[in-house]
């Protein structure tokens, strides 16, 4: 399956490479697009030495982290998000017919080189944030750890996305809530949110550990919030039970799919 | 003109806007789903400005509550005002040449493009801005206008914040006539939009040129100047007065630029 | 290669009432009780009106859809369960839509096909070569998707269903839309697959041209039963007295058979003029 979204992939790009100064153009203006959000956080900052209990840096640190793992997501999967329309029209028929999964399908649609502007502007950022931080090595292992963690919960929060769309074909924004509001969310310390919503997302949709929970032990602080201490190295545990659920759903879309024909 | 010859032109366009309303109903749950996205935003959009106003309180002349009445109504725009780039139909028209059609039609394409323009924003603004504004009021209380008079010097500041809007997207629309490439007058229209409107964060909170620049642009217009109008924070004949320059400046150019673009149909044949 | 017992496939439908927020359901037979089986190297074409259930039978024979009634085989497999296994060994072309990617060139397009059936380099070049050649594909093989005229998409789309060398090839509507000169090559096409590669092939139209010069079986489904099956010399027989398949065809349509032979006839003599 890896290696057929690989090739795939490949086609795509090099397609999209015949015209090469669209395709960067495409690339410069999306990341300008996300230059935005840092902006916000700089404007910010001019007024405030602390957000939340939290400094420029590390606010940088949250929204590196979680922009690297949700434009992972976005760039290798984030396309699944379109299947309402692909419902609408009728191709996601035609993907039915091939020897391929429909998500994988879904996913590469369209690889353009666009993709790789979300991730390569917050890793930018994540890369000058990271020095100023003075990291012990006993703790940065995790920062690896908490991107691919970040990587996987995203990817699940798109399934999850896109399978709500078998239902609301006709509504496919009601997906943007939840994937572009994660990622929204995650760029800024829990501590602003409200403890409601933090208990909400750190034990029903599990966006506290995509890079919250992980970087209280990267950054060596207490839980503002007082939740237990082991939560910040349970950010495996909680991607794969989001992962199951969300690989589930797809499935239960997919039948319904193909038993409504609709 | 003779006078009932004006009436039935305005009727025209009365019936344009009253399509464009209704052509917009038929996406409810696109905008229901829309309106619940913008909620969300504004739920969280909203702890980000209390935590800063709470670490700097009158900060830029707002306190918590204006801070959080202004993030919901930024949320409320985006549907009305596009703030987000939603461009016209128009553009794909220039693209694919049907733009010649409606050139030839013997009303003004751009009161015609306008006039839909106007009933999509009053759909949007049933389906999209009342929701997310009355949730925000429901979770963290945001304030109310105090007066009638109040009320309808927004009424006209919002409404005049729908035509900059609108005069700004026909601009870039019709800019599809001579620039090949239009996605990136699209994307540059978008981030411009986004951020000099006060969507993403007042634009009192700009520092120094950056500041002055953004209170003086048009896109000021859009969004920080009708919020402040709500607000009570900006003087409200000061406030109109700048988004009816803006809006006379762009529907001018409008107009400038719908008759390059019919004689450039005309005599090159698109 | 195709086998159905008892397929049926029905729908449930919620309707508005006149009421507010009242809704009815109902349940709609797109198909039922269908059986029939086509056999290696067949040529069957598969007849029927506007919405007598040809696209379901279709859907469910490519395993789109889930049938739910019935027992359904395409080439040794139950569609519904091992989808991705049986689209290995069908091509499958849809008239109305394509399935290749609007803004690829076609050459791209192939390259897609050929990574997703996983269909090694060297066999690929020579099918491709093969397939260039028959359906003459060379002067737009460059071209994006979106500029082909609707006869050189056609051409485009039937190649890329048979690059994996399926033993069964299902067509829907083929022809539609196609101007003259491109049905006969196409159908030129057709019948050398069928003919020199035993290619099992099952295609729906509402063009007779092609069950005339095409087929050597028919199958007419209407409200989602199955009406006939037979030869087109047995189609003829069905009413000896109509000059053209169209009218033989048509009267079959609107009421079956010699039963309902006097307003069958009127319409089809109607047709006719």
């Amino acid at each position: 399956m890896a290696r057929a979204y690989v090739l795939l992939a490949w086609t795509w790009l090099r397609a999209s490479f015949q015209y090469p100064a669209s395709a960067l153009i495409g690339l410069a203006v999306a990341m300008a697009l996300y230059t935005l959000d840092v902006a916000a956080i700089w404007v910010i900052f001019g007024h405030t030495e602390r957000l939340g209990g939290f400094t420029a840096h590390e606010v940088m640190f949250l929204y590196g982290t979680a922009g690297v793992s949700f434009g992972l997501a976005d760039m290798l999967f984030g396309n699944v998000d379109r299947l309402g329309a692909q419902v609408r029209t009728g191709t996601f028929d035609t993907m039915l017919i091939r020897p391929v999964s429909p998500f994988v399908q879904m996913a590469v649609d369209r690889f353009t080189v666009t993709r790789f502007g979300r991730v390569l502007q917050a890793g930018v950022v994540l890369a000058i944030a990271l020095p100023q931080l003075d990291l012990a090595w006993s703790r940065v292992w995790m920062v690896p750890v908490m991107i691919v963690c970040g990587l996987v919960i995203f990817t699940s929060v798109f399934a999850f996305g896109g399978a709500i769309q078998f239902l609301l074909t006709e509504a496919p924004e009601i997906a943007n809530a939840f994937t572009y509001g994660g990622s929204q969310l995650t760029q800024y310390p829990m501590t602003v949110y409200g403890a409601e919503l933090v208990r909400g997302v750190t034990f029903i949709m599990p966006l506290a550990f995509v890079n919250w929970q992980p970087a209280l032990f990267v950054l060596d602080r207490e839980d503002p919030l007082g939740l237990p201490h082991w939560l910040r190295f349970a950010s495996p545990v909680a991607a794969l039970a989001i992962a199951l659920a969300a690989a589930a759903l797809w499935r239960v879309g997919i039948r319904r799919y193909r038993s409504t024909g609709s | 003109m003779p006078a009932h010859r004006r009436g039935v032109v305005f009727q025209l366009y009365l019936r344009i806007a009253g399509y464009g309303f209704r052509r917009h109903s038929t996406y409810r749950a696109a905008a229901l789903a829309g309106a619940f996205t913008n909620t969300i935003f504004g739920v969280l959009r909203a702890y980000v400005l209390i935590a800063l106003w709470e670490a700097r309180p009158g900060l830029g002349g707002y306190d918590v509550a204006d801070a959080v009445t202004f993030c919901f109504l930024t949320q409320a725009f985006i549907g009305p005002m596009q703030v987000f780039g939603g461009t016209l139909q128009l553009a794909q028209r220039v693209r694919s040449g049907d733009v010649a059609i409606d050139l030839m039609r013997p009303a003004s394409l751009q009161l015609w493009t306008m006039a839909d323009d106007m009933g999509r924003a009053a759909y949007l603004f049933l389906v999209r801005s009342v929701p997310p504004t009355l949730v925000g009021a429901a979770l963290f209380g945001i304030t109310v206008p105090d007066s009638p008079w109040h009320w309808s010097a927004f009424g006209v500041s919002f409404v005049m914040g729908v035509l900059v809007s609108f005069g700004w997207r026909y601009l870039v629309a019709l800019s599809t006539c001579w620039i090949n490439d239009d996605r990136g007058v699209n994307a540059l229209s978008v981030i411009l939009t986004g951020f000099f409107s006060g969507m993403v964060l007042p634009l009192n909170l700009f520092p120094g040129w950056l500041g002055a620049f953004a209170n003086a642009a048009p896109w000021a217009a859009m969004v920080q100047v009708p919020a402040d109008v709500y607000l009570g924070t900006r003087e409200v004949w000061g406030a109109l007065a700048f988004q009816g320059a803006w809006a006379a400046v762009l529907l001018g150019l409008g107009a400038f630029a719908t008759a390059g673009a019919r004689r450039k149909v005309v005599i090159q044949g698109g | 290669m195709i086998e159905l017992e008892g397929v049926g496939r029905s729908f449930t439908v919620r309707r508005r009432t006149g009421r507010l927020l009242r809704r009815e359901k109902a349940v709609v037979h797109a198909v039922r009780d269908l059986s029939f089986s086509v056999a290696p190297g067949e040529f069957v074409g598969y007849l029927g009106p506007n919405g007598a259930g040809k696209s379901t039978t279709i859907k469910m024979m490519t395993g789109i859809l889930t049938p739910t009634e019935g027992r359904l085989r395409v080439a040794g497999l139950d569609p519904s369960r091992r989808r991705t296994v049986l689209a290995r060994r069908i091509g499958v072309v849809f008239g109305q839509r394509t399935t290749l990617w609007w803004d690829l060139p076609l050459r791209d397009s192939f390259e897609l096909v050929r990574h997703l059936y996983k269909v090694d380099r060297n066999t690929f070049r020579q099918r491709l070569d093969e397939l260039t050649e028959l359906l003459e594909l060379t002067s737009f093989l460059h071209t994006p998707v979106r500029q082909l005229s609707l006869g050189q998409r056609m051409r485009g789309d039937i190649a890329a269903a048979l690059l994996h060398a399926p033993p069964v090839l299902v067509l829907d509507e083929p022809t539609i839309g196609l101007d003259v000169v491109s049905k006969a090559a196409l159908r030129a096409f057709l019948s050398e697959l069928n003919a020199e590669r035993g290619t099992t092939v099952l295609l729906t139209t509402h063009d007779l041209g092609d069950v005339e010069r095409l087929c050597n079986r028919v199958m007419v489904i209407d409200q989602g039963r199955l009406s006939f099956d037979g030869t087109v010399e047995d189609l003829r027989a069905t009413a000896p007295d109509e000059s053209s398949i169209e009218d033989v065809v048509a009267r079959l349509y609107t009421g079956g058979g010699t039963a309902a032979a006097e307003p069958a006839q009127q319409l089809g003599s109607s047709v006719a003029q």
